[in-house]
């Protein structure tokens, strides 16, 4: 055991973030002193509604949108699930038709499946080896009876970067509404939904160092969207329930920090990644990076490593302290690794052989040394009980 | 998620290896499934004098493996043909549900093991009834 396992190196930030101080900092008014409903006429309710009204202003401007565009709700899966039911719903009538891809997060893949319940037709589009949707693919697919276009602006799993642009260049060429899910991306690739051609968007709050069970969705002006809740007048009477005013403030205050200064941000954290990546592939043999060589997220590193499983990697380096992520069938309770990994084409031995290592803003080169330190004995371990294992193909002797 | 004993038994597994010179091997599961479960017995008399094993697959794989492979090392044939996957599930303190099959892998790889002897012996397979990978046997407890 090694003294930083005192420490947890926390290397899991896809999954989701600390929040930061400034954000709770920011939060904090709203708990119990500026607990007014913002519905509520009386002047002691004044705060509370200008702290959605600023929170509002916020995440626009992180997406070059408009105010009155944005809807907050409770999450990355409930704005995907609005986003996508809502307008196939409301848009019925002019086509059942649905395109998305093989690799996207399960809230859009499982409200697609509930829309081919309910009689919708769904496209999965496949990817690259790199995990890439090729907007050609979406022309293709593409029918008049098409409405909706939902292509992940980058991924989860593996942080590969979509054209999002060129998908919904093409959705507009044909009419039809083009939704991204960008719940991993907002902080690290910029956001400008007019010029990325996008209608809706969905975000998540926690993904971006503010409070889980916060999100919001883009909406442009003018798309045909049934409500997502029925109730009260809030949200302009499509999202009815009194607002979380502490989580949309919340909410707001991360996504200004997180937009601030995107491009220092991806520098200095793809300089560890960058690191990260040379190490493990330098001394681990039988080892390979998925995803996109330089189309990816500045945090991701995904790694599949031959002839072991992720879940015991997993539970290895917790023990030493590391927290990290697997696309591993085990580590889910379902017997089929990651669809995203089988979907680049991957096989099912090197899907289950899947290590995610996230990085994120609490991160130091201290960190990345250190799982370089630990991560080839882990491998080297479980490949000495793997069958799978070849004579000699263990670890590389490292100085 | 996991017992203590299960994962003290997965970081510090026992038996591993493989055996050059085993009187019988059985190896069942497949990598699409995610697990693979190898065991080597040597075989003196009828009593199982050495046991390893070799193993692709979780936590709970590995751990399952070293606890049967521990607890079958001096049975008789007979007895370690009829250790269950829930002997193994309960010395382990318990699986979580989804991960019950590793057990079964276990005692299926096993009697794959004693068979494998009892065929190099010439002697006819004992019936191991229809087990499948991936959890699709009906375990039987645990």
């Amino acid at each position: 055991m090694n003294d930083q396992a005192d420490r947890p190196v926390y290397m899991d930030h896809a999954a989701t973030t600390f929040m930061k101080p400034e954000v709770l900092a920011a939060m904090a008014p709203y708990f119990s002193q500026y607990f007014g409903n913002p519905s509520s006429l009386y002047r002691f309710s004044g705060e509370p509604r200008k702290g959605v009204d600023a929170a509002r202003r916020q995440v626009a401007a992180a997406l070059g949108a408009n105010p009155e565009e944005i809807y907050f709700c409770a999450g990355g899966s409930e704005a995907d699930n609005w986003a996508i039911k809502g307008v196939a719903l409301a848009n019925r009538k002019r086509g059942d038709h649905i395109i998305t891809s093989a690799i996207e997060h399960h809230a859009v893949l499982h409200t697609c499946e509930w829309l081919k319940r309910q009689g919708f037709l769904v496209t999965y589009l496949p990817v690259d080896e790199f995990g890439r949707v090729d907007p050609g693919s979406v022309e293709e697919a593409i029918t008049d009876r098409t409405t909706l276009v939902s292509v992940m602006t980058a991924n989860n799993e593996i942080g590969t970067i979509q054209p999002v642009a060129e998908i919904g260049r093409v959705a507009h060429d044909h009419g039809a509404l083009f939704h991204t899910d960008a719940v991993q991306a907002v902080g690290a690739v910029p956001i400008d939904v007019d010029a990325m051609n996008i209608d809706l968007l969905s975000l998540s709050g926690h993904k971006f160092y503010g409070p889980k069970g916060t999100g919001a969705l883009y909406v442009r002006r003018g798309t045909r969207l049934e409500n997502l809740v029925h109730g009260g007048g809030q949200e302009r009477g499509r999202r009815a329930g009194t607002e979380n005013v502490p989580g949309i403030v919340g909410l707001g205050r991360a996504i200004e920090l997180a937009t601030a200064d995107i491009e220092g941000h991806n520098r200095r954290i793809a300089a560890m990644r960058d690191r990260l990546i040379r190490g493990v592939l330098g001394s681990i043999p039988d080892a390979r990076l998925n995803g996109h060589p330089t189309e990816r997220l500045a945090n991701n590193a995904n790694f599949s490593f031959r002839y072991v499983e992720g879940e015991s990697i997993l539970l290895l380096l917790d023990a030493q302290g590391i927290c990290a992520s697997t696309g591993s069938a085990c580590s889910s309770g379902s017997l089929e690794p990651s669809h995203v990994l089988l979907a680049t084409g991957l096989s099912h031995e090197e899907a289950h052989g899947s290590l995610r290592l996230t990085l994120g803003d609490a991160n130091t080169e201290d960190d990345v040394d250190y799982v370089l330190s630990v991560l080839p004995d882990v491998i080297g371990r479980l490949r000495r009980i793997s069958p799978l294992t070849p004579p000699g193909a263990g670890v590389r002797e490292v100085d | 998620m996991y017992t203590e004993r299960v994962i003290a038994e997965f970081t510090n597994p026992e038996n591993v290896g493989e055996m050059a010179d085993a009187d019988g091997v059985g190896e069942v599961g497949s990598p699409t499934c995610g697990d693979i479960m190898k065991i080597y017995l040597k075989v003196e008399g009828d009593r199982i004098a050495d046991v390893r094993f070799q193993t692709f697959g979780c936590a709970a794989a590995i751990a399952s493996s070293s606890m049967a492979t521990r607890m079958i090392r001096g049975m008789t044939l007979a007895e370690a043909w009829s250790l269950s996957n829930g002997d193994v599930v309960e010395s382990l303190g318990g699986l979580p549900p989804a991960k019950v099959h590793c057990s079964v892998l276990a005692s299926d790889a096993i009697r794959a093991a004693i068979n494998d002897w009892r065929t190099r012996q010439g002697l006819p397979p004992w019936d191991a009834g229809s087990r499948g990978c991936c959890g699709e046997a009906e375990p039987e407890n645990g």
